[in-house]
C-alpha cells in the first residue's frame, strides 16, 4: 500500500511539474512578463524597476530554477491589488471553495446513490425518469444561466433567498442547488447502469432466493459492489466542480477560489491567479490519492 | 447479414438505399428528428442568417429600450424584445449563433482530428512515443477543464482562434484515450492480422482498417462533445475572458442581460434558451445516433420494419 501511495504520490507530483513548466514558459514566452504581473497603466520606468527586482532580465533557466526555488516554499509573492501575500489570499478563499464543493458532493453522493438504486430496481418507473431527466438538464443546461434564472425566481420574484453574498444559511441555498445539478444527473447515470448489472447477478438472486426484502438487498449487498465505478466518476466530477464553482461563485459573490480567480484575471493580478492555480492543482492530487484509497478499502480484492 | 439466409425470404426487406434507410431511423425516434431539425435550422442561421441580417442586429434604437417580448405589433425581428440599446433581440441571436457555433465546430474538429491520430499511433505502436502521448493526456486530464482555459486566456489574447485552440486542447485526450482503446481491441482482430499478414503497410491499416471501424463511435463522441464545447465557451463568455464585444455569442448575450435581470429578464432568457435547446438537441442526437450507428442496437430503431429482431 504504501509503495503504492508513493508511487502514486510521485505521479501526481510529475503531472505538477509538467503544469509549472507550462505556466512559467506561457507566462515567459508570451510577450513581456511584466505586462501579466503589472497594471496596465504602469510605467516604463516601474516595468523596468520591476525587471530589476525580480530578475527578469536573468538567462530563461536561471529565472526557471528560482520559480521553482520559489515555488517548493509556496512563496508566489505579493498580491498587487490586495497588498497580502499571494497564498495567504488563494488559501483563506479556498476554505470557501473546499466547504461548497464538500457539502455539494456529499449531498450529491447520497441523492444519486439512493435514487439511482431505487431507479435500477424499477426501471421506467418515477425515480427512473427523474435520472433521466436531471442527466438531461445537468448535460444541456449552461449553470451560468440556471444561476441567474434561478435568482429572478426566487430571490426577485419570490424574495425567498439572498441573491448573492454570504452570511447565513440561506445564502447557501442556491449556489449549492445550482452546483448540484450536473454531477447529479451524470453519477445518477452512472449509479443505475452500475446497479442494473449488479442487480442481475447470481448473488443477488440467491439473496432474493432466501427470502430478503429489497432493501437490504439493494443498499445492502449489491451497493458495495456497484459503488466502485461510481466512486472514479464522483471523484471526476469533485474535480470538474471546480469549473462550475468558478462561475457560481462569480454570479453569487461567493467568496470562494473561483472568484477570486476571475477578479484576478480582470484586476491583472498575475501571482493570485499562478497561486489559485497551484493550490487548485494540489488539492486534485490529494483528492485522487484518496479515492484509490477508498478504492481498496471498499473492494479487498483490488491490493496495491 | 449473413443470418438472413435462414429466414424465410419473405422476411427479407427490400434493400433500400443508406440513406434513407437512416432517414427512416431518424424518423422512429421522434424526438431525435425533431432535435435534428432544430440543429439544422440553427446551422442555417449560422450560415446565411449572420450576413443578412448584420445590419438590422447592430441598429440601435433608443427608444425602442429593453422592449418587451411579444408585441406582435413591431417588425418580426422584434417579437423576442429588444436589448439595452433597443437591438433587436432575435436578430442578435441569430447573428451570434455564427460566433458560437464556430467556436465548438473550430474546437471539436481539431481535437478530433488531433486526438484521433495520437490515439491511432498511440494504440498502433508501443514505443516510448506512446508512453509519452499517454502521460500528457493524464496532465491534461487531471484539471479542470476550464481553469486550464481561464489561465491560457489570461496570457494569449482572447480571440475566436484562441478560443478554439483553448477549447480544442481541453477535449483532446477524450478523443485520444477512445480511440487508443479501440485500437488496442482492434488491432487483434482477423481482419487485420489478414491485412498485415498481405504485407499491407502500417499507415494503410491504420487508417484503411482501423479508422473507419472506430470513427461511428468517434462521431458519437464529438457530437456530445459539441454540447459540452458550446457549455464551456458560453461560460468563458459570461466570464468576460472569451469572446469580447463588440463581437456576440450567445453566452456573452446572457452576460450582457444579467445587469437588467429585475426589470428585463428576456435579455438573457432567450440567448440561454438557445443555447439550452441546442445542446438539448445534441444529446438527443448523439444518443441516436449511439444506437443506429450500434449493429447490435440497430433493431430498436428498425422494429416497425419486421418484428423479429
Amino acid at each position: 500500500m504504501t509503495a503504492f501511495l508513493q508511487k502514486r504520490a510521485f505521479a501526481s507530483l510529475i503531472s505538477l511539474m509538467g503544469l509549472v513548466v507550462l505556466v512559467f514558459f506561457l507566462s515567459r514566452l508570451t510577450g513581456d512578463p511584466t505586462t501579466l504581473y503589472l497594471p496596465v497603466d504602469a510605467s516604463l520606468e516601474s516595468r523596468e524597476q520591476f525587471r530589476e527586482l525580480h530578475g527578469l532580465n536573468d538567462p530563461i533557466l536561471v529565472q526557471f530554477g528560482r520559480y521553482v526555488g520559489d515555488l517548493v516554499q509556496f512563496d508566489f509573492g505579493m498580491s498587487i491589488r490586495r497588498s497580502a501575500p499571494a497564498i495567504d489570499v488563494v488559501l483563506q478563499a479556498f476554505v470557501w471553495t473546499l466547504q461548497l464543493a464538500l457539502i455539494t458532493m456529499t449531498l450529491v453522493t447520497v441523492a444519486a446513490i439512493v435514487i439511482g438504486s431505487i431507479a435500477a430496481f424499477h426501471i421506467g418507473g418515477v425515480f427512473d425518469r427523474i435520472a433521466t431527466f436531471f442527466s438531461l438538464i445537468g448535460a444541456s443546461a449552461p449553470d451560468f444561466w440556471i444561476a441567474i434564472i434561478s435568482i429572478v425566481i426566487f430571490s426577485v420574484g419570490l424574495g425567498w433567498l439572498p441573491t448573492s453574498g454570504t452570511g447565513t444559511v440561506w445564502h447557501w441555498i442556491l449556489p449549492i442547488a445550482v452546483l448540484f445539478i450536473r454531477p447529479f444527473g451524470l453519477i445518477l447515470q452512472v449509479v443505475r447502469g452500475s446497479m442494473v448489472s449488479t442487480l442481475s447477478s447470481a448473488y443477488v438472486k440467491t439473496a432474493r432466493a432466501k427470502g430478503l426484502r429489497n432493501k437490504p438487498i439493494i443498499f445492502v449487498h449489491a451497493l458495495r459492489n456497484a459503488m466502485l465505478p461510481v466512486i472514479t466518476v464522483i471523484g471526476d466530477q469533485a474535480a470538474a466542480l471546480l469549473n462550475g464553482a468558478v462561475v457560481v461563485e462569480t454570479i453569487f459573490g461567493f467568496p470562494g477560489v473561483g472568484k477570486l480567480m476571475i477578479d484576478s484575471i480582470l484586476q491583472r493580478d498575475f501571482t493570485v491567479v499562478l497561486a489559485a492555480i497551484m493550490v487548485t492543482a494540489v488539492a486534485i492530487f490529494v483528492m485522487n490519492i484518496l479515492i484509490d484509497i477508498l478504492y481498496a478499502v471498499l473492494d479487498p480484492r483490488i491490493r496495491y | 447479414m449473413t443470418d438472413t439466409k435462414t429466414l424465410p425470404p419473405q422476411n427479407i426487406p427490400a434493400q433500400t438505399h443508406p440513406a434513407k434507410q437512416i432517414l427512416m431511423m431518424l424518423w422512429r425516434d421522434k424526438l431525435a428528428f425533431c432535435a435534428a431539425i432544430f440543429i439544422l435550422i440553427v446551422i442555417f442561421c449560422a450560415l446565411f442568417g449572420a450576413p443578412l441580417l448584420e445590419d438590422v442586429a447592430t441598429k440601435q434604437n433608443l427608444r425602442g429600450r429593453n422592449a418587451a417580448p411579444f408585441d406582435f405589433s413591431k417588425d418580426w425581428v422584434f417579437w423576442l424584445g429588444g436589448d439595452a440599446l433597443g437591438r433587436p433581440l432575435l436578430a442578435r441571436i441569430v447573428v451570434a449563433s455564427q460566433n458560437t457555433l464556430m467556436v465548438a465546430t473550430g474546437a471539436v474538429v481539431v481535437s478530433l482530428a488531433i486526438g484521433t491520430t495520437l490515439g491511432l499511433i498511440a494504440g498502433y505502436t508501443t514505443r516510448m512515443g506512446s508512453q509519452i502521448i499517454m502521460r500528457l493526456a493524464d496532465v491534461i486530464m487531471s484539471f479542470p477543464s476550464l481553469l486550464l482555459a481561464v489561465i491560457v486566456l489570461y496570457m494569449l489574447v482572447p480571440s475566436v482562434g484562441n478560443l478554439i485552440i483553448v477549447l480544442a486542447i481541453t477535449r483532446i485526450p477524450v478523443y485520444l484515450r477512445t480511440s487508443r482503446a479501440e485500437v488496442l481491441e482492434i488491432r487483434e482482430r482477423m481482419f487485420v492480422q489478414a491485412a498485415r499478414v498481405m504485407g499491407a503497410s502500417t499507415n494503410r491499416i491504420v487508417f484503411k482498417h482501423i479508422l473507419p471501424v472506430v470513427f461511428p463511435t468517434l462521431v458519437t463522441i464529438a457530437t456530445l462533445d459539441f454540447a459540452f464545447v458550446m457549455l464551456a465557451e458560453s461560460s468563458l463568455s459570461f466570464l468576460g475572458i472569451g469572446i469580447q464585444p463588440p463581437e456576440i455569442t450567445w453566452g456573452l448575450m446572457v452576460a450582457q442581460g444579467k445587469a437588467y435581470l429585475t426589470t428585463a429578464w428576456w435579455l438573457s432568457f432567450w440567448p440561454g434558451l438557445a443555447i439550452i435547446l441546442t445542446t438539448l438537441s445534441l444529446n438527443l442526437l448523439s444518443n441516436w445516433m449511439r444506437v443506429a450507428l450500434d449493429p447490435v442496437q440497430r433493431w430498436r430503431l428498425e422494429i416497425g420494419k419486421k418484428s423479429n429482431g
